[in-house]
């Protein structure tokens, strides 16, 4: 009763596929079963009100003014001596037909315009949606009060009129629905293959809207209900015959001397407004079941490795002086995610690096062959269900794999820090640049706002940005790619890490601005004399940057060894076949020939 | 920026004026013997029709209604045709009345929502079904149902509230709080539900965003990315969903005044609509309108200053 617009996802997002027997599965959810066996004993108990109920509802009887429940009154009987029960049962009737005229005037129009806006579009959509905003700024009690005035006390003129109040929740739900669908594919193919317009919408965009419209049509009962009953509780309703909100208003009237009266209505009232809220939930959780394996989540994409057999590293030889400082150390790392039947599946599997200071050391290989795995689990920032199974990471002294969220924390961004492949996506988009900047440093360094601001004005320069001052300012939808991609390399760098793991920093950028991006890495790579875990799948950028490499495929590394060594020699298979992929390595080819050419 | 606001004052003023017009043919095409319905059935024909002059009721229905709105431009919205008192003292002193339970409700729908929105966002597990399923229920449950319920449990059953009344805040602020406790967590149960399963929802998605990661591998605590950066981007769904509450709130004043025989702005509604008391009908109508277009304004300049995106264009 609290407000006529729909709850808050209650309707959702909508799929193009129809999810056929969605309603069969329903019955094995156990709400869903509770509910809809609910609501249908509750229409049988009111079409069957008069022969179920064991006294005539308006006939008073003077003796019996508040009887007790038991007896002759199984409820009792209520403050003009109707038998409470017989009430409850003739209510219904007029209840639920009250809600369904509600439901069926908001779907007559709300399907009917949504449907016109949504596969005609133009000027249409443009002022109906301006009605259905104007229609929902409106609380619909008031204006129902006010139409009371008007049109007196009819439930069903009052429903109708709430009917309409409503219709810009199936306005809003069907005209997403159909602008969604009719930039499909199929519609245009259908539209080409010269289907009609009116064919188009009942067999391609009818089918999309169906299963949406009917959660929200329960949801929308349910409210209808509240506010009926909020109505003839405050005696604004039809008085001549039983209502649950009647029952309820003679109820409270007498809520000193018989409060348990109030039970039934309100039993009445909260159970069947519960259960069509039950039954809309319990079917959109069935929707959003059958749509969720399509949209997994990346991670989860990479293959399971138990299959592949297990076999030694290729390792090349150390080249002689290039051994500093180890500030990386994995060991055995397996990562793995948690299956919903409770077992897990392993993406990283037995991967040992090393890093060194002042050393760039490339992880290369094919998509889901869990590089990036291997660098979230390192800084311990793997997605939800995620986690390390196995093995050791050394970090400085400390085990990564097992080290409290507090301690990571406290190394993540002073120590090693990060950089991501998507600029865009990476930027916070509700905070300006400056704050992301110097968040961390004075988080992290524990500086003042004045220190840290010099600081990251002082980098995003360091880092090539034209006009500092004014990126700083800026947020993250005001710059290029390129800028944000400099703007999170200065923030990778702003507390001097030790470490930095940049998961293929130049992907998502332009060929121009990847080689910029690239000198960038190395000189402050060289300048900060870090250890890099460099994530690619471009031999390129391994061969311009990296001291030493290693191959991962399916969650394993294959071949590791110092970056000239393994280019000279490439001795897996996996390895041979992946510098055979590269272009510049093949012969250049001839110019096109064709009839002309001798 | 400012191009913006006046935009949106724009359409509020023709939201106002859509309303209003509507309304006043509504009311006065139903037709109905208005005159006689005032002075009862025992009156001549002589005093209905005097008292149809009196009214106004005579003349054209268009020069009726230029009237009521060069006056309401004016600040008078007429006299009630009951009581006689001028409608604008009838809703200025409840109008205190209700904003202070809706407001207080709407507060306390947000601090509740919050808190349990960000539980079932980053606790998962059991307290995220049992905040889903809350919220289900909290959505479905009439709130004058909650009201009644609490009034019995709280106020009969164990004395710890007046059931009926309320205190003005100038009388004594603590009795004030205490008369409007109860009205404010009834009305309040629909707005938590709603909001929280939006706040559980866009955190989650917030959460799942790559720039949450990377703040992460900045150093920054859990509770910073959270609370400061998560729950800043999840906030415009949610207070779009909290204005909504509002107004739904306007309406279920209504009736939780009626329960509590708070004197406020439901109970002159119900009042007037009853009567068929125009004047104060036309008020009510008018003041609503209003209090909406306000709140939706201050809402969309409260989503500009969330979503800098909305402020720049």
């Amino acid at each position: 009763m609290t407000a006529v617009p729909l709850p808050p996802e209650a309707v959702p997002g909508v799929s193009a596929v129809e999810h056929a027997g969605v309603f069969r599965r329903l019955l094995k959810d156990p709400t869903g079963v509770v509910s809809l066996a609910f609501l249908v004993l509750t229409v049988l108990a009111g079409v069957f009100a008069p022969v179920l109920a064991p006294h005539d509802p308006d006939k008073a009887s003077a003796a019996d003014i508040l009887a007790k429940p038991g007896g002759r009154y199984l409820l009792g009987a209520d403050g003009s001596g109707h038998d409470i029960l017989s009430r409850l049962l003739y209510a219904i009737r007029p209840t639920l037909e009250g809600a369904v005229l509600a439901v069926l005037v908001a779907a007559a129009i709300g399907v009917t315009a949504g449907l016109i806006s949504g596969y005609y579009g133009r000027w249409f959509a443009g002022a109906a949606s301006w009605v259905a905003s104007l229609l929902m700024a409106l609380p619909g009690i008031v204006v129902l009060l006010a139409a009371r005035a008007v049109i007196g006390p009819s439930l069903f003129g009052a429903m109708t009129i709430f009917g309409i109040l409503i219709a810009p929740a199936f306005y809003r739900v069907v005209h997403a629905a159909v602008s969604g669908v009719r930039q499909e594919l199929y519609v245009d193919a259908a539209r080409v293959s010269g289907l009609s317009d009116a064919r188009i919408i009942s067999r391609h965009i009818l089918t999309v809207v169906r299963a949406p419209a009917i959660i929200l049509a329960a949801n929308l009962a349910g409210i209808a209900i509240a506010i009926e009953a909020g109505l003839d509780f405050l005696g604004l309703g039809d008085l001549s015959r039983p209502t649950w909100g009647g029952m309820l208003n003679d109820a409270f009237t007498n809520i000193y001397s018989a409060p348990l009266q109030l039970l039934w209505p309100s039993l009445a009232i909260g159970l069947t407004c519960m259960a069509l809220a039950l039954l809309g939930n319990a079917l959109r959780d069935e929707l959003e079941r059958s749509g969720t394996p399509k949209r997994r989540r990346r991670a989860k994409r990479a293959p399971a490795t138990v299959s592949v057999q297990r076999e030694p590293v290729i390792t090349h030889d150390e080249i002689a002086g290039s051994a500093g400082e180890e500030l990386l150390l994995v060991r055995e790392l397996a990562v793995g995610y948690d299956q919903p039947n409770g077992s897990v599946q392993t993406v990283v599997e037995d991967v040992s690096l090393t890093v060194r200071r002042g050393e760039v050391h490339g992880l290369i290989g094919e998509s889901g062959s869990g590089k990036t795995q291997t660098a979230f689990a390192i800084m311990r920032l793997l997605p939800p269900g995620g986690r390390i199974v196995a093995g050791d990471i050394n970090f400085a002294g400390v085990d990564l794999a097992r080290g409290s969220e507090k301690e990571m924390t406290r190394l993540r961004g002073a120590r090693i820090a990060y950089v991501p492949q998507e600029p865009m996506s990476n930027l916070d988009p509700s905070f300006t640049i400056g704050h992301q900047l110097t968040e961390p440093i004075r988080v992290s360094l524990g500086v003042g706002r004045a220190e840290a601001r010099a600081r990251a004005l002082q980098l995003l320069e360091r880092v090539g940005i034209p006009d500092p001052p004014r990126t700083f300012a800026a947020y993250p939808h005001q710059i290029s790619g390129g800028m944000a991609q400099r703007v999170l390399i200065a923030g990778a760098v702003s507390c001097n890490p030790d470490l930095l793991i940049a998961d293929e920093p130049t992907t998502a950028l332009d060929v121009t601005v990847q080689a910029e991006v690239l000198d960038l890495l190395r000189d402050l790579q060289a300048e900060f004399q870090m250890g890099v875990l460099l994530v690619t799948h471009n031999f390129g950028v391994v061969a311009d940057l990296c001291d030493r490499v290693s191959v991962m495929r399916a969650g394993r590394i294959v071949e590791t060894g110092p970056v000239r060594s393994v280019f000279a020699d490439p001795r897996h298979p996996y390895t041979k076949s992946l510098f055979d992929a590269i272009p510049e390595d093949s012969q250049p080819r001839g110019p096109l020939l064709t009839k002309e050419t001798p | 920026m400012f191009r913006f606001v006046l935009r949106r004052l724009g359409a509020g003023v023709v939201l106002v004026a859509v309303l209003s017009t509507l309304t006043f043919l509504l009311l006065y095409l139903s037709g109905g013997n208005i005159a006689r319905r005032i002075l009862g059935q025992q009156a001549t024909e002589d005093t209905v029709l005097q008292k149809k002059h009196e009214l106004g009721l005579d003349r054209p229905l268009l020069t009726r209604f230029g009237d009521w709105v060069s006056h309401a431009a004016h600040g008078n919205l007429g006299d009630s045709w009951f009581t006689g008192q001028p409608v604008s003292d009838a809703i200025s002193s409840r109008l205190a009345v209700t904003l202070s339970l809706v407001i207080g409700a709407t507060v306390v729908s947000a601090v509740v929502a919050v808190v349990l929105g960000v539980v079932a966002a980053t606790r998962r597990g059991w307290a995220d079904r049992l905040v889903q399923f809350l919220s289900v229920l909290g959505f479905a449950i009439p709130g004058f149902l909650v009201a009644i319920g609490l009034v019995t449990l709280f106020a009969i059953k164990i004395h710890l509230f007046k059931p009926t009344g309320y205190v003005q805040f100038g009388e004594s602020p603590t009795q004030w709080l205490s008369s409007i406790a109860l009205p404010v967590i009834a009305l309040s149960v629909g707005g938590i539900a709603g909001v929280a399963a939006q706040i559980r929802g866009s955190l989650l998605d917030a959460l799942r965003q790559d720039y949450v990661r990377t703040l992460r591998s900045r150093g920054l605590s859990e509770r910073r990315v959270v609370y400061k950066h998560a729950l800043r981007n999840a906030a415009g769904p949610a207070l779009s969903v909290l204005a909504i509450q509002f107004v739904g709130l306007l309406g279920g004043a209504v009736i939780v005044e009626q329960i509590f025989a708070i004197p406020g702005l439901g109970q002159v509604a119900v009042g007037a609509t009853g009567q068929g008391d125009i004047p104060l009908v036309m008020g009510l109508v008018l003041a609503i309108a209003v209090i909406v277009v306000v709140v939706n304004l201050a809402v969309d300049l409260l989503q500009g200053w969330l979503n800098p995106k909305v402020r720049v264009s």
